[in-house]
């Protein structure tokens, strides 16, 4: 991995997969950014945690996250990280794959959350001023209580299980799609203000839309529309349409199943809403559904769908050109990627990466059950920095019987020999 | 170094563990399905120009011939609106509403002349509007007992609790009990028509079928519905009429089929409105039968009022509303202009575009994608 040191010769975090720590400074607590502390193998792990360096390096964790490779030296990595497998070349795609996917996933449905609820919340805030401050709820209680747990629930469930926007292969060769990670981009306190102020936009026109269509308005047989109970029923329509449609632009890669859920919960929205809105729920729990009649009634109007469809296209045309001109303008990696990708096929697993490296790749063989390349870490020809001082070597050989197994064939880097080979 | 077990690995790197026994234990390698491993077929969009322009293209051609007929509509939709609360000294109802009682016995009436300008065809829907009347207040709101508005005997003779404190008066419980229906428009409108002749012709106003159909045959009924001859007076025996209103429920209407919780007034009253200004439907006038005269034609009319219901106390309006209905209801403005805008705006916008996405757009297609 990388493997840029510190400029201050206190702590050097990561050089070559192996761990040192100056024991006579003390150890300052100094930002990582993009730098990666990684202890390998269970000797250097137990090296770290000699006694007086536990604190310290407890101090000094600002890792993210922990990852432990078993295996032969035994289960400590195991039991104190994070993630743990069993072959090194799996850091790639847990980095590069699926640590990327989590991140990307967690701050989308962070985002759609906020936004979500935020907007929610905000109608009300401009309802108050056309209810007398008296804290009258603008949708039906039913839709308030099912809002987070039903309609809105399994889209953006799908949503953090199965979105990816480049599938893994093409993860693999541009590794600098982990860049928006490293710096915080996706969800960062201006993401969170950009989302306030797009739900403080939407509540406007869930609102003023709905409000002004039906200031004054009648049904087409002159009877009300402009009571209560059909407001109620517009505004939540609107809103949830509103929402579903955000997620739909938000989803990068529609499963089957993110389809099913999408068109499930509005599907369900009609048929649960007309449902507690039918004789039968009125006359059997005639205080808990009193909204009866409504749907029927308001639903059949042809102002109030135009009112719907105007509020949706008001909600979400700003975001459309908002992303469209930023994908003009401002592509990054992430819309380069995904533009390649339609046009090109993917590229094939077996085809090796051409991609320049400092010679630290060697670093990646500091861990292998034959006799691998220990010598050559040792060594320290691979290092570009003058080293801080001269290490015995971390681990013995192993005489187990694996030692006669071929070395694991890696499949993204080639191999070069260099120095000396294990038979 | 463990000597007791041993690991082999196999090509991809798992262990199967071969247990002190020798049988082979279940390898916990995630199976290698598409759902497992992440490679469900999918479609994935992206935002492109050549989707995202035309659709706003697309869009602006939709919305403006939209917003055109709704304009157009609308335009045709004939209304007319005169205001009978009686602030200025000048207007015929001052007096009403400075002179106000609640004890008084004779009720005060007041007239209004007004003219049209233009006649009115097919039916005409006579409307009453309130200003500044919180109906939507949350209080307001809850304070109904749905059970007894729809019969039920329990509820009747016992009201829920959110009715209070409009639930009982003088230890016997109110029917119907709440502040929604304890504040009913009570006020009492006709009119007439000044022919040429100098006579005055009373407009024929029908009181049925101005409320939801749902309200009047499924939200409320009667209690004892269902039994023949039922004599609303006995039925309602024992309970007392809201403290507010002249008359008791059930000599609202002689029509036996709009008196007591039916009553149409009644039901289009308890329909809450959503906002504090608002309008409901109070008589309908029908078309004459003969097709060929208008429904109200040009001239001079007189709205005479029974003022009973008080709203300068809380600086309300009240309002006579005679309006056309079309396709998309009473006359709305707002609908027409915003999708005319909203249409143009989008259009103007799909112009923008086009042109950003002609001047940079190549930059995502640059096959240098920077290390």
């Amino acid at each position: 991995m990388s493997s840029s040191s510190a400029d201050k010769p206190s702590v050097i975090k990561a050089r070559a997969g192996l761990f040192w720590l100056q024991k006579t400074e003390t150890v300052q607590d100094e930002e990582v950014d993009g730098e990666y502390g990684l202890v390998i193998n269970g000797h250097s792990l137990a090296f770290a945690l000699e006694k007086d360096l536990q604190l310290e390096l407890l101090r000094t964790a600002s890792a993210h996250i922990g990852v432990g490779i078993s295996g032969q030296e035994g289960m400590q990595a195991v039991l104190s990280s994070d993630f743990s497998f069993a072959q090194f070349r799996y850091l790639q795609r847990l980095l590069l794959v699926h640590g990327r996917w989590s991140y990307l996933r967690m701050c989308k449905f962070l985002q759609y959350f906020f936004y979500k609820n935020f907007t929610f919340t905000f109608v009300h805030f401009w309802y108050a001023f056309f209810c007398g401050f008296s804290a009258q709820t603008v949708y039906d209680e039913w839709f308030i209580t099912l809002y987070n747990l039903m309609y809105t629930a399994l889209p953006v469930l799908g949503l953090s299980i199965f979105d990816q926007d480049v599938n893994d292969r093409w993860s693999f060769q541009y590794p600098q799609l982990y860049t928006p990670g490293q710096l915080n981009q996706y969800f960062s306190k201006k993401a969170f203000v950009r989302c306030m102020m797009k739900s403080c936009y939407s509540s406007l026109i869930l609102f003023f839309i709905p409000w002004a269509a039906m200031h004054d308005t009648v049904r087409d047989d002159g009877k009300d529309i402009a009571d209560y109970q059909s407001f109620a029923l517009l505004a939540q329509t609107c809103l949830l349409i509103v929402m579903s449609i955000q997620l739909s632009l938000d989803t990068h890669y529609w499963t089957a199943v993110n389809q099913f859920f999408v068109w499930g919960s509005l599907a369900g929205y009609f048929a649960i809403t007309f449902t507690m809105y039918s004789n039968g729920m009125f006359l059997i729990f005639t205080s808990a559904f009193p909204f009866i009649g409504t749907a029927r009634n308001s639903l059949n109007q042809p102002n109030v769908w135009l009112t719907i469809f105007l509020t949706s296209l008001l909600c979400i045309l700003p975001v459309v050109a908002f992303r469209f001109i930023l994908i003009q303008l401002r592509p990054t990696i992430n819309d380069k990627v995904r533009h390649k990708m339609r046009k090109e096929a993917l590229p094939a697993p077996t085809k090796p990466v051409r991609v320049k490296r400092i010679s630290t790749r060697r670093s990646g063989y500091a861990f292998s059950h034959s006799q691998g390349y220990g010598d050559l870490v040792t060594s320290r020809k691979f290092l570009l920095k003058i080293p801080v001082r001269t290490r015995p070597a971390l681990f013995t050989e192993t005489d187990s019987p694996l030692a006669q197994n071929q070395p694991q064939h890696y499949r993204t880097i080639t191999e070069e020999p260099e120095g000396s080979q294990s038979p | 170094m463990m000597a007791s077990s041993y690991n082999a690995k196999d090509e991809d790197g798992h262990i199967t563990v071969t247990g002190p026994g020798g049988g082979t234990l279940r390898s916990k390698k995630p199976e290698n399905t598409a759902f497992k491993q992440q490679r469900l077929p999918a479609w994935q969009p992206i935002l492109t120009a050549g989707t995202v322009l035309p659709a706003f293209f697309i869009i602006g051609l939709i919305f403006i011939p939209i917003g055109i007929g709704l304009y157009v509509t609308s335009n045709n939709i004939k209304e007319f609106e005169v205001d009978y609360t009686g602030v200025d000294m000048s207007s015929p109802c001052f007096n009403c509403s400075q002179n106000f009682s609640w004890n008084s016995t004779t009720p005060c009436t007041c007239t209004i002349p007004f003219f049209l300008e233009q006649p009115y065809e097919s039916n005409v829907f006579m409307y009453y509007g309130l200003s500044n009347f919180y109906q939507n207040h949350r209080r307001y709101v809850k304070s109904r007992d749905d059970s007894q508005l729809n019969g039920d005997m329990t509820s009747l003779k016992e009201p829920s609790k959110e009715c209070e404190p409009y639930a009982y008066h003088d230890n016997k419980p109110i029917a119907p009990c709440g502040a929604i229906a304890n504040s009913m428009f009570n006020d009492t409108l006709e009119l007439f028509y000044n022919d040429p002749n100098g006579t005055k012709v009373q407009i024929p106003l029908t009181n049925i079928g101005i409320a939801w159909w749902t309200d009047k045959h499924v939200k409320f009924k009667n209690p004892g519905a269902g039994e023949a001859n039922q004599n609303l007076t006995a039925v309602f025996q024992g309970t007392t009429k809201p403290l507010n209103w002249r008359r008791p429920v059930y000599e609202l209407d002689a029509a036996a089929n709009n008196n007591g919780f039916i009553n149409e007034d009644f039901i289009v009253w308890m329909r809450t409105a959503a906002l504090p200004t608002f309008r409901k439907l109070y008589r309908i006038i029908k078309s004459p039968s003969n097709g060929m005269m208008p429904t109200m034609p040009r001239g001079n009319y007189t709205l005479e009022v029974v003022y009973n219901y008080p709203v300068r106390s809380f600086e309300g309006r009240k309002r006579m509303i005679l309006s056309t209905i079309s396709w998309m209801g009473g006359k709305n403005p707002f609908l027409g202009i915003a999708y005319i805008t909203v249409g143009s705006v989008c259009f103007f916008l799909g112009v923008v575009l086009l042109i950003i996405h002609h001047k940079c757009g190549n930059r995502n297609n640059s096959a240098d994608i920077s290390n």
